[in-house]
């Protein structure tokens, strides 16, 4: 209600404004397409200058509350007049704010390639796009009812000039159902299109609201932040992350969500909802993801072919109005089809808006990330955004990448322009991270060699080191003596052999032979064993073990005689040949005594081996 | 006497020894991180389950508020109005652990998000847990036995229950945990090096931090220092590891903040000090043993215990009355439901209603451990030749843990380290004979160094046998390298200093000769060697491809993502994140939603919004309430649910797609615990003659609560009768409508709803009721629509 009283407010601040310039509209021809969420107006201006003064801007004005939703201007002329279409240029739009205007009115100039003279005429295409032009009414719905949208326009062209003939057609969505239309003279519904006029020599600033009130159940996708991020790797990929959050922009829902009647009949039950959006990408687009903060989102459909990829994304639920969501898409593309060269500057070159289609995006945010060691960092957009510099650290690095910042309000599809980035860059760079690893690695196992080959005892005249070192010496000579112990053990046991085979074989001289030989060896072991005895009793750290160590060489060494007394007899009374009985009686002291030393020595040993 | 040229030969053979084991390790540690990596391949890097979902909450706070805040932390985003110290109630290892991770790769400029390295922790440190598996084996039966436990436990499917990626669970670094402090335990028992005691209390701090299963380690090692003493083992080196353990570790205990004063005050530290009094005790007596002459200290003894009966009687009747004065005698109920199985039936319903507190069945053993049930007892035989210090420590711990794995199926985690370093000293005890058998008989091979043979056959022939098991039958060239790899093992146990390690070795080899002869004694005929091994092998194969079946299809699901194979391919069941995400993005910041406690931590984590209760359980009474809730009728459901602020309601329903976990299957617990605090409710109430029924021959009270309500709204206009898939069955009351509640969100396979309260009426209805009904008598038809609200 507001808004009509602005309007009402508005038209009568127009009537009464100044007419300022010596042009004049001879034809104006506007198609507006409402047939999505975006709004879309198309005008043919044919533009005659009658004053004398050469012109070289155009005035186009726009309601205020039209203008904050204005997403895209574009003013094209043609020249050629039919013949050579193909020679239409765009021409620049900007703001401008001329004096004595009428209030709440915002303006943009478009300037003409050169002067229009006396007489001269012009034939304008202007292409004007709206986000959230189109209001719910009413707001709030319940789950089963369609969406209906109003929209609110002027059937006269609003404009400083004079116009001559102005023609309006209001294009409608297919099949929709037209619940109410402000009916003016000369209107006309056909199928889908409202036709307003012709209207003939309307002054300037004329302004007639009209009202369409109709059925629009296409998805109302608001993006109401989307951040773009392109990653550029000179390894050979640029990666695109596109973080969206999303909402259903239309009508809201209004009580139960019932999933039993969505399941049961989506089209009724559902029509105002969107289950899914489709994004184009561009071609060889690969390792596509679609997730969101809590994990990998599962319904995603994903077809390509050498012209383009075409990704179908379905948020976690259909979306009804007023709801929510959010999700990451992510994709990585080949370098080469983006990265270009030219005057020793290397440049990207990629599309502004967002692959999806039909979205309309409040506030756009495309960082380029560039790899670390960049310069002369520059971009370069076709139309108005807001720039800044950014540095950010990803793997591995140590003075960051350089990142441009591009942010623009109210972006629709006409916005998926290529836009560039010029930078320099060394491609030797590229090897520093491997390097860096590499050397990272190699110093890694240098130290850790050093550190196997380095002593690092803190102090090495200090007791304590000392004694340590003292005391692993004396733990080897220990070891030293155990060891020639353990031999002779090992040679007393032959020598019980030879006893033993000397029972069987009565080989004397054999038996004689042996025992020389083992007597020999104890003596070479006895030699070995004195030095290590002599550090030993050197030592005053070896002094609370050393008692044990005596004893067991004093008993090992009885063990020896005893053994040898053994051995002689033995062998003595064979060659007596007395009998078995009789060298038992007479070793039988001999032989308890060696068990006894035997088991004494070995106890002994343990201890020893225990410290 | 070639010694100085054969000591070179065999210190070079050493090496390559050491070279190949240490392959062998990091192949171990691959196995072990990547058989956990079936979730991430077969469904994505996400976490898992329920708890998990706080912890990686928690790690989320602390990356982003810093460690001081993650101590003064107060969660008023859960337990709705209570809130909850989080600082003050988590076992903050896993969380520290995995927050260092990330603060070191962020530092480094590796720009991995918080939940990529929560996924991959867990199996991170299972590959730790192999490792330190390798050394504690090691100490007790030599490198062979280590390297085959190693490789046993990567893969072990108990373990890998608890540890795939993204099962970002306090369990999968305290096995870790639990393993390297038993292994310090006994380094420090084999070496008596205090430097080893130091840390083995900081590792046991570690785990203390980690997990509440530290009681188990504080438990069984004073029982081994016990048994020890009991047996006539004591040893300077017992007190070494056992008394600054027991100091250091009980003071760093108490520094964190969930264990504080609990580390002197319960029962369940009660044990260790009373070991600590003993060994103490036990060392004065060996002391003044040693200084005394035999009458003298017989002397000393009588009237030692003469004084000493009297003290300790004293002392003993104090701690009694202490003890007795608590009603659970100082013990937790979780302890106690360990001491006696059926404690937790009786008085804690919340701990019972747990499925994994139940006790396990024979075939969870045999999936969980599989071969290594039939391994053990040969592993026990073989720690009883010949019985070390530290071979009996393994004994003990394979004893105790199998019983508390009896007890609830949880702690079957502890039993399998066991199990695996037990079947990896009986594997590689085994197959040492048997090699050895084949190498005395093969003239050629015992041909070659016939001297070598004898001595170096223990470590040899282990370590052969791992490469074979590990790389699956390589070739025999292998075995040349890998002979030798840690001969005299068991001597040079005792030594610290690198350096003098070298000496010793040379040095000990020259006293080999002996067991040689030992030795050959033990050898059993070829064919039957022959047979066996290749039986051993096929054992193994077995257990292998049993735990690569276990890693990749029973334990990789995440359990919020269900996935079904129909006959037109995979389906998945992903309505537990769609709810969550709906909750997220279509609630209001400070919403509060109520859901029975399982579902708690998924909620604050995933969809960010206040619950009343959560799987933490910590309140009983809270729980109460919400289960008093869902069992009452609509409007006092609604009042209760009111009171607390509550929004939304969330329930899970399976019978469309027959999910079985759903909340009409858990709601008898509900009842349970309801009516355990408030005692309105009945449990017989929702029973027909003691069976738990939802179809027409179910109570009024069943037909009536809330859960059903919830859960069958509108749910037979789905096919007509309304038949629930999980129960086989048609419901009992099929059409009703909701006066409190209204459906606000359902998900696509209808496995969560999301109910609405409805705002409160006016008050003014119930009195005026009356009165208006006598006047709305004669007024029109109309008026009785707009009755509901008299101010219109």
């Amino acid at each position: 209600m507001g808004i009509r009283f602005d309007l009402f407010l508005l038209s009568i601040a127009v009537l009464c404004a100044p007419c300022l310039s010596d042009l004049v509209l001879s034809k104006v021809d506007r198609r507006i397409d409402l047939t999505s969420q975006i709004v879309r107006f198309t005008s043919t201006l044919k533009v005659e200058n009658i004053g004398s003064d050469p012109v070289s801007e155009v005035l186009l004005p726009f309601p205020d509350h039209q203008a904050k939703n204005l997403a895209y201007l574009a003013a094209t002329t043609n020249e050629g007049k039919g013949k050579t279409k193909g020679s239409t240029a765009s021409l620049p739009v900007e703001v401008v704010h001329p004096k004595g205007m009428p209030p709440a009115l915002t303006w943009y100039s478009v300037s003409l390639p050169k002067g229009l003279g006396q007489g001269e005429s012009l034939t304008l295409d202007v292409l004007a796009v709206f986000m959230h032009a189109l209001r719910p009414f009413p707001e709030k719905i319940p789950q089963d009812q369609p969406q209906r949208v109003t929209f609110q326009d002027s059937a006269h062209y609003l404009s400083p000039y004079v116009v001559k003939v102005q023609l309006l057609s209001v294009k409608l969505p297919p099949d929709t159902k037209l619940e109410s239309h402000t009916k003016l003279e000369k209107t006309e519904v056909s199928g889908s299109e409202i036709k307003y006029g012709p209207y003939e020599n309307l002054p300037s600033f004329s302004y007639s609201p009209i009202i369409v009130h109709f059925e629009n159940n296409q998805p109302f996708a608001v993006a109401q932040e989307l951040v773009r991020e392109i990653e550029i790797s000179h390894w050979g990929n640029v990666q695109v992350t596109e973080h969206y959050n999303l909402i259903h922009g239309g009508s809201q829902l209004m009580g139960e969500f019932s999933r039993l009647e969505y399941q049961a009949r989506p089209q009724i039950r559902g029509a105002s909802a969107f289950r899914h959006l489709v994004a184009k990408l561009p071609p060889r687009a690969h390792s596509v993801y679609y997730r969101d903060e809590i994990g990998n989102i599962s319904t995603s459909h994903l077809w390509g072919d050498s012209r383009k990829t075409q990704l179908e994304i379905e948020p976690r639920y259909p979306m009804f109005g007023g709801w929510r969501t959010a999700f990451t898409i992510g994709y990585g593309l080949p370098l080469k089809d983006f990265l270009f060269q030219s005057e020793g500057k290397r440049f990207l070159n990629i599309s502004f808006g967002s692959p999806i289609k039909d979205l309309a995006i409040d506030c756009l945010i495309v960082k380029v990330v560039l790899p670390e060691g960049s310069k002369d960092v520059s971009a370069s957009v076709p139309f108005h955004v807001k720039q800044w510099h950014e540095i950010k650290f990803s793997h591995l690095d140590i003075i960051g990448r350089p990142v441009v910042v591009l942010e623009k309000m109210n972006v629709v599809q006409e916005h998926n322009q290529q836009f560039q980035v010029y930078y320099k860059f060394n491609n030797l760079s590229l090897l520093r991270e491997p390097l860096m690893l590499i050397s990272g690695f190699f110093f890694l196992f240098v130290a850790y060699i050093v550190y196997m080959h380095a002593d690092l005892t803190i102090s090495k005249s200090s007791a304590s080191y000392m004694a340590k070192l003292q005391w692993d010496e004396i733990q080897t000579a220990i070891q030293q003596v155990l060891s020639i112990i353990n031999r002779c053990l090992t040679i007393h046991d032959r020598l019980e052999a030879t006893l033993r085979d000397l029972s069987r074989t009565g080989d004397v001289q054999a038996c004689k032979a042996a025992r020389k030989a083992a007597d020999g060896l104890l003596k070479e072991l006895s030699k070995e064993l004195k030095p290590l005895l002599t550090f030993l009793h050197s030592c005053p750290q070896a002094a609370q073990i050393l008692p044990k160590v005596e004893e067991l060489v004093a008993k090992e060494r009885e063990l020896q005689e005893k053994l040898m007394a053994k051995h002689s007899t033995v062998v003595d009374s064979y060659e007596k040949k007395s009998g078995g009985r009789e060298i038992e009686n007479r070793i039988a002291s001999i032989q308890q005594k060696l068990k006894a030393l035997r088991q004494e020595v070995e106890d002994l040993i343990e201890v020893i081996d225990e410290i | 006497m070639a010694a100085s040229e054969d000591a070179k030969a065999s210190s070079l053979r050493y090496a390559f020894g050491n070279v190949i084991a240490f392959f062998i390790l990091l192949l171990i540690g691959i196995l072990a991180f990547s058989i956990r990596l079936f979730s991430v391949i077969k469904y994505e890097s996400v976490i898992h389950e329920f708890d998990p979902y706080f912890n990686y909450r928690v790690t989320q706070y602390l990356t982003k508020n810093g460690i001081y805040d993650f101590w003064n932390w107060f969660d008023d985003r859960t337990w709705y109005p209570l809130g909850r110290v989080i600082g003050g109630t988590v076992y903050p290892g896993l969380t520290l652990t995995a927050g260092t991770l990330w603060w070191i790769l962020n530092s480094l400029n590796i720009p991995l998000s918080v939940e990529t390295v929560c996924v991959f922790t867990a199996p991170i440190f299972s590959a730790n847990a192999a490792w330190a598996t390798y050394l504690l084996t090691k100490e007790v039966k030599g490198t062979g036995a280590g390297l085959t436990a190693a490789v046993l436990l990567a893969m072990v499917p108990s373990y890998i229950s608890r540890s795939v990626a993204g099962s970002y669970d306090n369990e999968a670094v305290a096995i870790f945990a639990l393993i390297f402090t038993f292994y310090l335990y006994i380094k420090t028992l084999n070496t008596g090096s205090l430097f080893y005691a130091t840390l083995n209390a900081i590792a046991y701090f570690y785990m203390v931090c980690s997990w509440g299963g530290y009681t188990f380690i504080i438990n069984l090692i004073p029982m081994h220092v016990l048994l020890c003493i009991v047996t006539g083992r004591y040893s300077s080196r017992l007190y070494i590891a056992y008394a600054p353990l027991v100091v250091l570790g009980t003071l760093l205990a108490a520094l964190v903040p969930v264990v504080g004063f609990n580390a002197v005050m319960t029962s369940e530290h009660f044990a260790s000090f009373l070991v600590f009094i003993i060994i103490n005790v036990v060392a004065l007596v060996y002391y003044i043993k040693g200084i005394l002459s035999p009458k003298m200290f017989k002397v000393a003894v009588t009237l030692v215990i003469s004084v000493g009966l009297v003290v300790c009687v004293a002392v003993i009747a104090v701690l009694i009355a202490l003890v007795a004065s608590s009603p659970t005698m100082g013990w937790s109920g979780r302890s106690l439901s360990l001491l006696d199985p059926t404690y937790a039936s009786k008085y804690i319903p919340i701990i019972a209603s747990v499925s994994e507190h139940q006790p396990p069945t024979w075939p969870s053993y045999f999936m969980d451990i599989n071969v290594l049930a039939f391994l053990v007892p040969a592993g026990i035989i073989a720690c009883f030749s010949p019985l070390s210090d530290a071979s009996s420590f393994v004994v003990l711990y394979i004893a105790t843990s199998v019983y508390f794995s009896g007890v609830m199926v949880r702690l079957m985690l502890v039993f399998a380290p066991a199990a695996c370093i037990t079947s990896g000293i009986a594997l590689s005890a085994a197959f040492d004979v048997f090699t050895r058998s084949i190498k005395f008989q093969l003239p050629g091979l015992s041909g070659n160094s016939p001297i070598d043979a004898g001595d170096t056959s223990s470590g040899s022939v282990v370590a052969q046998n791992e490469t074979v098991k590990t790389e699956k039958k390589e070739d025999p060239g292998k075995e040349r390298p890998s002979r030798k790899t840690e001969k005299n093992e068991d001597l040079s146990k005792e030594r610290h200093s690198r350096k003098n390690k070298k000496k010793e070795k040379e040095n000990v080899e020259k006293i080999s000769v002996k067991p040689q002869e030992e030795k050959r004694l033990l050898v059993l005929p070829l064919e039957a060697s022959v047979i066996a091994i290749f039986l051993l092998v096929l054992l193994g194969a077995f257990y292998v491809v049993h735990c690569v079946w276990a890693a990749a299809e029973a334990y990789s699901a995440p359990s919020i993502v269900l996935t079904s194979h129909s006959h037109d391919g995979l389906h998945v069941f992903d309505d537990f994140r769609e709810a969550y995400a709906w909750l997220r993005h279509n609630t209001e910041v400070d919403d509060k939603v109520a859901s029975w406690w399982d579902y708690g931590y998924q909620t604050t984590a995933m969809a960010n919004r206040t619950v009343i209760v959560d799987n933490n359980t910590w309140n009983n009474t809270h729980i109460a309430t919400v289960g008093t809730a869902m069992s009452s009728p609509e409007k006092p459901a609604w009042e209760i649910f009111n009171s607390l602020d509550v929004k939304y309601v969330l329930v899970v329903f399976g019978g469309l797609v027959g999910y079985p976990s759903d909340d009409i299957n858990k709601f008898l617990w509900m009842v349970r615990i309801g009516g355990g605090v408030f005692p309105h409710i009945k449990e017989p109430d929702y029973l027909r003659d003691g069976q738990y029924r939802i179809d027409s021959e179910a109570t009024p009270t069943m037909l009536n609560c809330l859960m059903y309500k919830l859960s069958y709204y509108r749910f037979v206009e789905t096919d007509g009768k309304g038949f629930d898939r999980v129960r086989q069955t048609e419901i009992g009351k099929k059409y009703f409508k909701l006066t409190h509640f209204e459906e606000v969100f359902t998900t696509h396979h209808w496995m969560v709803r999301i109910y609405k309260l409805k705002p409160p009426k006016n008050r003014l209805r119930g009195k005026t009721k009356k009165s208006k009904a006598k006047a709305t008598a004669t007024t029109s038809s109309k008026r009785s629509v707009s009755r509901k609200n008299p101010w219109h």
